[in-house]
């Protein structure tokens, strides 16, 4: 950690006390925090976005923009989690889908109320988790390699399962079975805040932020999770219980896939086998752009929900402005691009000026 | 999250607690309908020999669409004494390679999609040259006959744009925006050319198609953003769906309007909520498909006299859907 090191013109400043336990002032610990540069991003994006799309700024918009933040702000919750841990998930994307239809399948073949699907598929999710971190503890193959493998393996069972068992490629439809009208309320409602309706995932996100947030700064586990990302064998000589955390990183991120596979199917009725793939990278992308090291050890939550954010803006920002739809995906990269410039550039700063 | 003992002792307590909730816990309402007494039109077999044919398409995995024409190339195979093999890639390389694959199993005959027509045309020349009949199928009606194809089965994509466009205008549409789910999809953007043909004042918007939350909140974005706009127009059954909800997020007032077909979308129409669909008949798609390969071998028949056989477009109102509501749901329309 370079806050330890101090350097000469800070020993000078405090020559009588020590520096490891000396107040720095909030600028700087502002500036130490990982998601700041994604902040600067964010608030440039957004005024960007106000000046040319006037439209962007009224309430409905920005309900519009955090809905689209939270399907993606969801998952990245997990994901960063994981990625400071020091490993990836290349199955989130699909294993939504797999969550989304199981709880479907399951309530419909066998005529249960979907409260049953929907616990069904809690146990699926952690189920999957449960199994990359096994098999990534067995096999100690990099995680690229086992959530690849069980990326390709759900992406078939999706389809598999589904036409064997619906008869179609995508779900049937559970809208008129019991405890539907229920779990619609918990997972796709919307709540009306002042006239604006604003969906129930933004809060569900905004709630999963603030409980990550909590484990990795003030908990035990957080600092594990810290540890084993920053070095693992270290971890485990300092008496790190490093297969237990991981394998608990990935059934989170197996939680996180439960909720969001819970909205798709209750805002859409049906889902698709074929949904899900590509996702995985958003997720990734959110966790980056939010300050997580890809080398793991580094990182917040806030920072990951700052990335979803960006995403967000920059994708629906775009639809705002009225451009040509043809330019589309190349505006969308180059806002991505520019936001992790600005947060690169911030970062830099902010660590020569400790 | 919750790490060690207490996650263990909560999934065990979990697995004790739901088939207790199951039993209590059966829906009186919807879920899946005993099985119907098998009733399939393919009551009997045709008697010729049993041949083998290789049905290769460039559909995604689990897309509804080709799930129906998948299902057409089922029936058709059981009734005429067929092996069937329904196999795709939607990368152009990949699908040729599958048909090079049929041709070292040495089947009878191909059916094949030509949304790639370059990519196909090696392979198709080799079981041309081995004399496997060839039937093209849903894409490729300008190019079937040179790439050795007897006859193609599908709809004109423009045509069927045209056809949404004249339907929309004589609704007094003037500023339609057409949905396409897959950027640089020949076959999406012609319906949306053919659309913007007849009613200049088409917008197209692109979403991403593999992630419907993704897809309602972009198409939000758009109504929130033009108020000009008349007519939405999604170009998939469960993208039109999922506009509706868009539709409703954004408190917009556009009319509706789509392509293809899905049991929940025909409903949608009979309750007024869609204006329209373009259907393009799929399962003909698939039945003919292996129907004339079968003809073919059998006694050297040809159809479509060089030409190609449209299957569509064919507008679904109002009044058409409640006609065809229990075969939507049925999985052939």
């Amino acid at each position: 950690m370079s806050s330890i090191t101090a350097s000469p013109s800070h020993k000078k400043k405090s020559a009588t006390t020590d520096e490891r336990v000396g107040k720095k002032s909030t600028l700087s610990i502002l500036l130490g925090r990982p998601e700041i540069g994604a902040l600067v991003g964010a608030v440039a994006l957004f005024i960007f976005f106000a000046i040319v799309a006037p439209v962007f700024l009224s309430p409905a918009s920005l309900a519009t923009v955090l809905y689209g933040a939270s399907t993606i702000g969801i998952m990245a919750v997990g994901v960063s989690l994981l990625m400071i841990g020091g490993e990836f998930d290349l199955s989130t994307g699909v294993a939504v889908i797999s969550s989304a239809l199981s709880a479907s399948l399951v309530s419909w073949y066998f005529g249960l109320n979907v409260w049953v699907g929907i616990v069904v598929a809690l146990l699926v999710s952690m189920l999957i988790g449960f199994i990359n971190g096994i098999i990534l503890i067995k096999t100690k193959l990099p995680s690229f390699i086992v959530t690849l493998a069980s990326f390709l393996m759900l992406t078939g069972l999706n389809l598999g399962l589904t036409r064997a068992i619906g008869g179609s490629v995508s779900s049937p439809s559970i809208a008129n079975m019991e405890g539907f009208q229920s779990a619609k309320a918990v997972f796709a409602s919307s709540v009306n805040i002042g006239g604006i309706e604003v969906k129930v995932t933004v809060f569900i996100w905004l709630a999963m932020v603030l409980i990550a947030s909590w484990i990795l700064l003030r908990t035990k586990v957080g600092n594990w999770i810290f540890a084993i990302g920053g070095d693992e064998k270290a971890a485990r000589a300092v008496g790190v219980p490093v297969v237990r955390t991981k394998i608990g990183l990935f059934m989170a991120v197996g939680f996180c896939g439960w909720v969001l596979g819970m909205h798709n199917l209750f805002a859409f009725d049906s889902v698709q086998s074929g949904e899900g793939i590509g996702n995985e990278f958003l997720y990734i992308i959110a966790a980056v752009i939010g300050g997580c090291l890809l080398t793991g050890g580094y990182g917040s939550a806030i920072g990951g929900a700052i990335g979803a954010f960006i995403f967000g803006m920059a994708n629906k920002g775009i639809v705002y402005a009225e451009w040509n739809p043809d330019w589309f995906k190349f505006f969308l990269g180059l806002m991505l691009l520019l936001a992790t410039v600005v947060n690169i550039v911030v970062k830099k700063r902010a660590e020569s000026s400790k | 999250m919750n790490m060690g003992k207490p996650m263990w002792r909560k999934l065990a307590v979990s697995l004790v607690i739901v088939p207790v909730l199951g039993l209590a816990a059966c829906s009186s309402s919807g879920g899946r309908a005993p099985e119907p007494e098998s009733n399939s039109a393919a009551g009997t077999v045709a008697a010729t020999d049993r041949i083998k044919i290789a049905v290769i398409t460039h559909a995604p995995p689990g897309d509804t669409f080709w799930d129906i024409i998948r299902k057409g190339a089922e029936e058709a195979a059981a009734k005429d004494n067929v092996e069937l093999q329904y196999l795709g890639d939607p990368d152009g390389g990949r699908q040729s390679q599958l048909i090079e694959q049929a041709i070292d199993q040495g089947v009878d005959g191909i059916a094949v999609t030509l949304a790639k027509p370059d990519a196909m045309a090696g392979a198709l020349k080799r079981a041309s040259d081995a004399g496997i009949s060839i039937v093209s199928l849903n894409a490729g009606e300008d190019r079937f006959k040179e790439l050795g194809a007897f006859a193609h089965f599908g709809s004109d994509e423009k045509l069927a744009g045209e056809a949404a466009g004249e339907k929309l205008k004589a609704e007094g549409i003037k500023k339609p925006i057409c949905v396409i789910q897959d950027q640089g999809h020949v076959g999406l953007e012609a319906r949306c050319a053919g659309v913007k043909k007849v009613v200049p004042g088409t917008e197209v918007l692109y979403v991403q198609g593999t992630d419907m939350t993704q897809v309602e909140s972009t198409t939000t974005a758009k109504l929130q953003a033009d108020k000009q706009a008349d007519a939405i127009i999604g170009l998939g059954a469960p993208i039109t769906m999922t506009l509706l909800k868009a539709k409703a997020t954004a408190n917009s007032e556009v009319a509706v309007a789509s392509f293809d077909m899905n049991s929940q979308l025909v409903g949608e129409i009979t309750k007024g909520n869609v204006l329209f669909t373009v259907d393009q008949q799929p399962w003909l798609q698939g039945y003919m498909a292996v129907d004339s390969l079968w003809q073919n071998k059998r006694g050297g028949f040809t159809i479509g006299g060089g030409k190609a056989t449209l299957t569509g477009p064919a507008i679904i109102d109002k009044a058409v859907a409640e006609n065809i509501t229990s075969f939507a749901e049925e999985g052939v329309r």
